[in-house]
């Protein structure tokens, strides 16, 4: 690309940000009921070589994702287990799984190793294509970037307009009080682990199917479930915030690739790691709100007042402090 | 009597679970299981020079897992472990590139361990203040500054401090030999290393197990609302402890540099760090332990290397063991506090 064209760029950063969005959401899910799954960076990893070798040995694009979303529900829901049933650090279980299911992937991939497999489809829109610019932007891809796209909107409406949805909030937020309008919290935060795990499924498929289409070592997704973590807290456990976070990423990923050709003096992997440090700024700003000599600064300024109330966001007040029963 | 018949019964029921997960997961790969567990004991212990390999990564994996007993006594989670080692690595080749050809080597060996331990220290810093300071999540700050170093010792080895010629993946050019520590023939191990890690599990252990400063970290990790009213300054000790840390990862970096590499490669910290965390939890958090599990878990590493070459299958197995081995000693702990908790009623 060495025109700078906008349409391209834009088109480039939201097919790149397709599994960040659905791993982000998908943790967004998991969070909000209270449970923190860390092992987001090598279940995207494992669900990544299940999608590859399921689609590449049965030759359908469709029992890949399956596949995917199972091996991502498999991980998480052993997580939920060991933290929600067992009582023990969510932490400590997730960090494990996060070294644990990457090997686990290399190992029982090796055969699939650089070898030619099935690709999901380019697949523009209908109509939806023909809009000028956006069309080009948003409905001119394949199918991962629609089902991002689609999960957004999905689990807005879930997490907030339903009534499983609110049972989910109440649960992250005060799972004693779920408990005595009497739903079981711990079964619930199964569920929304098992959930979250799904679309760390679809997240891992859209790299190995789309994104960085093939498996091998190193497949290249490597670094994204630690972003999708950072990206839930900033996007303060709102799934909307949380995917706009993504589409941030994608952006400064995709600029990296443009600065590379502008600094070729630069060897290419300072511009693959750029984005991390950047990430750990926003987390700082996120945290500025909670700083009371800041607060107390911007208390005068009603236009940094604001600013800050919309950057910062409350973790459900229950997060990663599993519920016991039988403390009552 | 009893009780230490019923930990020796947990332990044992700990490797079978742990062996039973990893053979399914081999015999699903279709390679023989007992074949691949002779090859992995051969690739370890087999010979002499197979254990010289294995202290090689005993090393820097005990003196990381030696730093991360200060952070999760505390209650921290030093995943920036990895990039400390990184940067003692870097700091410690900065001060061999410094032109000073009159110099004592045993000066600048001194002065490359120092800068080794502050490189390591300053970067465990940055985590602990921020955590402190701006309420970022250890986590995180961690693990962006382990991306950070990378990309740093990339850049360094790709830019500014290039092989001449060739700037490539094997790292920069090799140290000039009196910078070499002293290599004993017979494992092909530095003893001085060797010596620096025993030396450095003894002071963790008496500091954590026998000083005031070690039981104040203690009672902080595990009631900072207690330790807050009898006025211990928590964010002066989690400082302290990601220092300590962070000091001894950046020493893992100095001996990989002088004792085994004798140069500056990418992957100088060879994921040790990553794996002395897991090495602490499976020891339950024990000072005595954890060089032993450290052991193990370096022959994992090292027997699993001939597995590709032997029986061509991929040598991550090794961490899918250390993988299995830390979730059954987590489901046996909880099995033993439901055990409790049931005599109790």
């Amino acid at each position: 690309m060495n025109s700078f064209d906008i349409v391209i760029l834009l088109s480039m950063v939201v097919a790149g940000a397709a599994p960040v969005v659905l791993a982000a959401i998908g943790e967004t899910i998991t969070e909000k009921a209270g449970v923190i799954n860390l092992s987001l960076d090598g279940g995207i990893l494992l669900s990544a070589m299940v999608a590859f070798a399921v689609a590449s040995t049965t030759g359908s694009i469709f029992a890949g994702f399956a596949a995917a979303a199972l091996a991502g529900a498999a991980v998480s829901i052993v997580v939920a287990f060991f933290s929600v049933y067992l009582g023990q650090s969510q932490v400590a279980v997730g960090f494990v799984l996060a070294l644990m299911t990457r090997d686990l992937a290399y190992f029982i991939g090796s055969p699939f190793s650089r070898i030619q497999g099935p690709q999901a489809p380019h697949l523009p829109l209908p109509f939806l294509k023909d809009i000028p610019f956006i069309g080009d932007v948003l409905f001119n891809h394949n199918v991962t970037v629609y089902l991002g796209l689609f999960s957004i909107f999905v689990v807005w409406m879930f997490i907030y307009k339903t009534r499983p949805g609110l049972k989910l909030r109440a649960v992250g937020e005060e799972p004693r009080a779920a408990l005595v309008r009497g739903f079981d919290p711990r079964k619930i935060q199964l569920l929304c682990s098992a959930a979250g795990g799904i679309f760390t499924g679809l997240a891992g498929a859209s790299f190995s199917l789309a994104v960085k289409a093939g498996w091998g070592q190193p497949q290249g997704c490597e670094g994204t479930g630690w972003i999708a973590l950072a990206l839930v807290i900033f996007g303060g456990w709102n799934p909307v915030k949380a995917a706009a976070g993504a589409y941030f990423f994608s952006l400064l990923q995709v600029l990296g690739i443009q600065f590379q050709g502008w600094f070729p003096g630069i060897p290419a992997q300072v511009f693959q790691v750029a984005p991390f440090p950047l990430m750990i700024f926003t987390l700082i700003i996120i945290n500025l709100p909670k700083n009371e000599a800041i607060s107390a600064w911007a208390e005068d300024r009603p236009v940094l007042k604001k600013l800050l109330s919309k950057l910062s966001g409350d973790a459900p007040t229950s997060l990663g402090k599993p519920y016991k029963p039988d403390i009552y | 009597m009893n009780e230490k018949a019923e930990k020796i019964k947990e332990s044992l029921i700990t490797i079978a679970l742990a062996i039973a997960f990893t053979t399914i997961v081999i015999i699903l790969s279709g390679a023989p299981a007992l074949e691949t567990y002779i090859q992995i004991f051969k690739g370890s212990l087999g010979s002499k020079a197979k254990l010289g390999q294995v202290i090689q990564a005993w090393i820097p994996m005990t003196l990381c897992a030696c730093g991360l007993l200060y952070t999760f006594r505390i209650g921290l989670w030093n995943i920036g472990v990895e990039g400390q080692v990184v940067m003692g690595a870097i700091a410690a080749t900065a001060v061999f590139r410094l032109d000073m050809t009159a110099a004592n080597p045993l000066l600048m060996m001194t002065a490359a361990a120092l800068a080794a331990v502050i490189g390591g220290a300053v970067w465990a810093f940055v985590s602990g203040y921020l955590k402190i300071k701006s309420g970022v999540n250890e986590i995180f700050a961690g693990l962006g500054m382990n991306f950070v170093a990378q990309g740093l010792i990339l850049w360094l080895i790709f830019g500014p401090w290039k092989r001449p010629g060739i700037a490539s993946m094997s790292g920069t050019e090799m140290l000039p030999q009196e910078f070499w520590l002293p290599f004993s023939a017979f494992f092909r191990i530095s003893p001085i290393s060797l010596a620096g890690t025993v030396a450095a599990i003894i002071f963790t252990a008496v500091f954590l197990i026998y000083t005031r400063a070690g039981l104040k970290l203690k009672a902080m990790g595990c009631n900072p609302g207690a330790a807050h009213m009898y006025r211990i300054n928590i964010s002066a000790y989690m400082l302290l402890a990601m220092l300590l840390a962070g000091g001894f990862a950046g020493l893992a970096g100095f001996f990989q540099v002088t004792g085994v590499y004798h140069s500056l490669i990418p992957t100088i910290s060879s994921r040790y760090g990553y794996l002395a965390l897991l090495v602490v939890m499976v020891s339950n958090f024990s000072p005595w332990v954890s060089p032993f599990v450290a052991f193990f878990f370096a022959c994992l590493n090292v027997g699993a290397i001939q597995l590709p070459m032997v029986m061509k299958i991929d040598s991550s197995l090794a961490g899918v063991i250390q993988g299995a081995l830390v979730l059954s000693t987590l489901a046996v702990q909880a099995w033993h506090a439901w055990k409790l908790n049931k005599e109790k009623v």
